[in-house]
């Protein structure tokens, strides 16, 4: 028997997959924010002269890079209750992919950090400026501009990750794809169009975020 | 309420980490065969050929596994074939090798410098000659570190065939949780598991990067 | 050249024949229109400032850079500038390049028998045989298994002439093959070709070395925006330019 293809049964689900599309962009931007945050704070510990502040972040950077992001996620919905911090489902989705980011972007925006040539440094400090001023205004704005696209790839991973988050029941992309296959029994044209769907937001983040480091590193990245 | 030992609990983890060894080591080899030909069309001097495999790599490093995951469970019956979720599996994580594999690997081709290529032509060498004693020896070199590292993407991967049944770690931790009421100590495990098949194989490519990098 | 008689024999079929070659890169025109012939046995050098097109030049007659417009000859042969296949041109055209591009992998030996094996078909013993003569001609006779890491910039280059010269082929195009070396190492390249120019080899070589282009070449090419303006005799040219360019060109060089 041949499967015929019915796309149009999906109209009627559109609010649903709109709902879901809002929500993973949703959680992918405020996640990138914070994740990169994090990663700034890792990258500049990473250099600190405090040894246990150091390791500590290798290990915790080891730790998320060695492991699935599933589990991670598990970890902080399921298992931090018994710690008594009891998150919504949004919530522990966000932590996870933040915590996530976090490590990779502190490791990329590290090899930003080790790239900046000496001798930017030395005439910062000729020039009187302090560590952390000269992490400020000489290091982190070329060494930001220079990995911008590796950085820009892991955003889109955590996006296209956050589709795990379907299984504790955050209503994004995946969800929503579950949601109407399980109700219009068309699997096939449901995950179809739910693919569809991601690799356009996909296409879309990237040039976002291409347009967003040239309007925010392009003097910088020249240097 | 049956009472679970800690060894009880991760002596199951420990058997449904065969699966994911296996998965992941078949995913791997399978994916490295099928991403070598991708590669070989990828950099033919063919153009249809070259932006059909472009297209191959952008579908699959630009969605998300899961869904891959999902298409192939379903598409798979389809046709025919009888998929269980360990079909599936296998099926779906050796695509997403080949792609990414296909991709690390063509960026070590672009890494040998053009005057190889040049010499090799005025030496009167065909392209596919070419590619066999210049430029592949020289590609493969590159190619170590960053294949080694791939595969712990490979094993990371295999977590997420937990959500169409496969039963592997993670889907072991989960049916383990829902009779033990121990998520803290439960996932803990499994993550420290996933660590110790990881992190060796992470070391493992940094050390072949930095030789590779006092080597040149 | 005359002969017994007082008259001169008609020229014979130059070995290379270049006419009205013209390429450019995006908008900018590199070679605007170059006629160029090249005798057998003649020894030429090709001068001028970077972005004159000698070396754009030089890389189209072995099919390294498409032509747009213009004729190529080769022993005869036109070249088609659309051919995919150039193989039989490159086995009548050898190629040393400025960095030399010697395969990393394979030892010195290697790289001289690796085209021998696999474009020539030729076995084993033969292949062994003829690097090791083309090495010997070269001076590295005893660096056969030495691998390129091991070698100084002279020595690779030799094993580049080497490798070429292995070929057999009728002209040797060097571009610039002793501008990436040390002072004290652009001797000893310099007297492999010298050698080569004496046993009569056909050479085309884009050169900044005004000493050896006068003392060993026959025939000197000055190259200004993508066209020759002047050629002769290397004395004539450097003693007697004709051209303002030429005369600034010489000054610049023999002033430092």
């Amino acid at each position: 028997m041949a499967y015929r293809f019915d796309f149009a049964s999906l109209l009627d689900y559109t609010p649903v997959l709109v709902n879901g599309v809002a929500t993973t962009v949703g959680l992918t931007l405020v996640g990138a924010v914070l994740g990169v945050g994090i990663g700034i704070g890792g990258a500049a510990a990473r250099s600190s002269a405090n040894a246990p502040l150091r390791v500590a972040v290798g290990a915790y950077v080891e730790l998320i890079r060695n492991t699935p992001f599933l589990v991670q996620l598990f970890f902080i919905f399921f298992g931090l209750p018994s710690l008594g911090v009891r998150l919504p489902e949004w919530q522990a989705a966000l932590l996870a992919m933040v915590i996530n980011l976090g490590a990779y972007a502190t490791e990329i925006i590290r090899a930003g950090i080790d790239a900046t040539p000496k001798g930017q440094i030395e005439a910062g400090a000729s020039l009187g400026m302090s560590g952390p001023q000269i992490f400020r205004y000489i290091i982190l704005g070329p060494a930001m501009g220079k990995i911008w696209p590796a950085l820009t790839s892991q955003i889109i991973i955590v996006m296209l990750g956050s589709s795990v988050c379907s299984q504790i029941a955050v209503e994004e992309l995946s969800f929503a794809a579950n949601f109407i296959q399980s109700r219009n029994f068309r699997p096939f044209e449901v995950y179809f169009v739910a693919t569809a769907l991601y690799l356009a937001l996909a296409v879309g983040l990237r040039w976002l975020l291409a347009r967003l480091g040239d309007r925010l590193f392009a003097r910088a990245a020249r240097a | 309420m049956l009472n679970f030992t800690f060894w009880d609990i991760l002596s199951n983890l420990l058997l449904a980490a065969r699966w994911t060894v296996l998965l992941s080591a078949i995913a791997f080899v399978c994916g490295g065969v099928a991403g070598l030909l991708v590669l070989l069309a990828r950099v033919a001097p063919l153009r249809p050929l070259q932006g059909a495999m472009k297209i191959y790599i952008e579908l699959f490093q630009g969605t998300p596994l899961l869904m891959q995951l999902f298409i192939v469970f379903f598409v798979l019956p389809l046709v025919g074939v009888e998929t269980s979720p360990w079909t599936a599996a296998a099926v779906s994580l050796t695509l997403f090798t080949s792609a990414y594999l296909a991709e690390i690997w063509r960026g070590c081709v672009d890494a040998v410098p053009k005057g190889q290529w040049e010499a090799s032509a005025s030496l009167a060498l065909s392209y596919g000659e070419q590619m066999r004693y210049v430029v592949l020896p020289q590609a493969l070199r590159i190619a170590v570190p960053p294949t080694v590292g791939f595969s712990v993407q490979v094993v990371k991967g295999t977590a997420v065939t937990s959500i169409i049944g496969f039963v592997e770690i993670t889907k072991a931790g989960t049916m383990i949780t829902n009779a033990t009421f121990q998520p803290f100590l439960v996932y803990g495990l499994v993550g420290l598991l996933y660590f110790a098949l990881c992190y060796p194989l992470s070391l493992s490519a940094k050390a072949l990067e930095r030789k590779l990098n006092v080597a040149r | 050249m005359s002969l017994a008689d007082g008259s001169v024999p008609p020229s014979p079929r130059p070995l290379v024949k270049l006419t009205n070659i013209r390429k450019s890169f995006g908008p900018v025109e590199v070679l605007k229109g170059v006629d160029m012939a090249v005798q057998e046995g003649q020894v030429v050098a090709m001068i001028g400032r970077s972005g004159s097109g000698k070396s754009t030049l030089l890389r189209s007659i072995n099919g390294l850079e498409r032509i747009d417009d213009g004729v190529i000859e080769v022993d005869g042969e036109c070249v088609d500038p659309s051919q995919i296949d150039l193989r039989a041109l490159r086995l009548k055209v050898g190629m040393v390049f400025q960095q030399f591009n010697l395969f990393p992998h394979l030892s010195a030996g290697e790289n001289v028998m690796l085209a021998l094996k696999v474009v020539k078909k030729q076995d084993k013993a033969s292949c062994r045989a003829a690097a090791e003569q083309a090495l010997a001609k070269v001076g590295l006779g005893h660096k056969f298994d030495a691998y390129p890491s091991h070698l100084s910039g002279g020595q690779q280059q030799r094993v580049a002439i080497a490798r070429s010269l292995a070929m057999a082929p009728k002209v040797l195009l060097c571009d610039e093959i002793t501008s990436a070396l040390d002072p004290e190492l652009v001797s000893e390249v310099l007297s492999v070709v010298r050698k080569l120019a004496e046993e009569g080899m056909t050479l085309l070589l884009v050169t900044h070395e005004m000493r050896f282009a006068r003392e060993v070449c026959d025939s000197l090419v000055f190259m200004h925006g993508g066209r020759i303006i002047e050629q002769g005799p290397p004395a004539d040219l450097f003693d007697h330019p004709k051209t303002a360019e030429l005369a600034q060109f010489v000054g610049m060089v023999e002033a430092r």
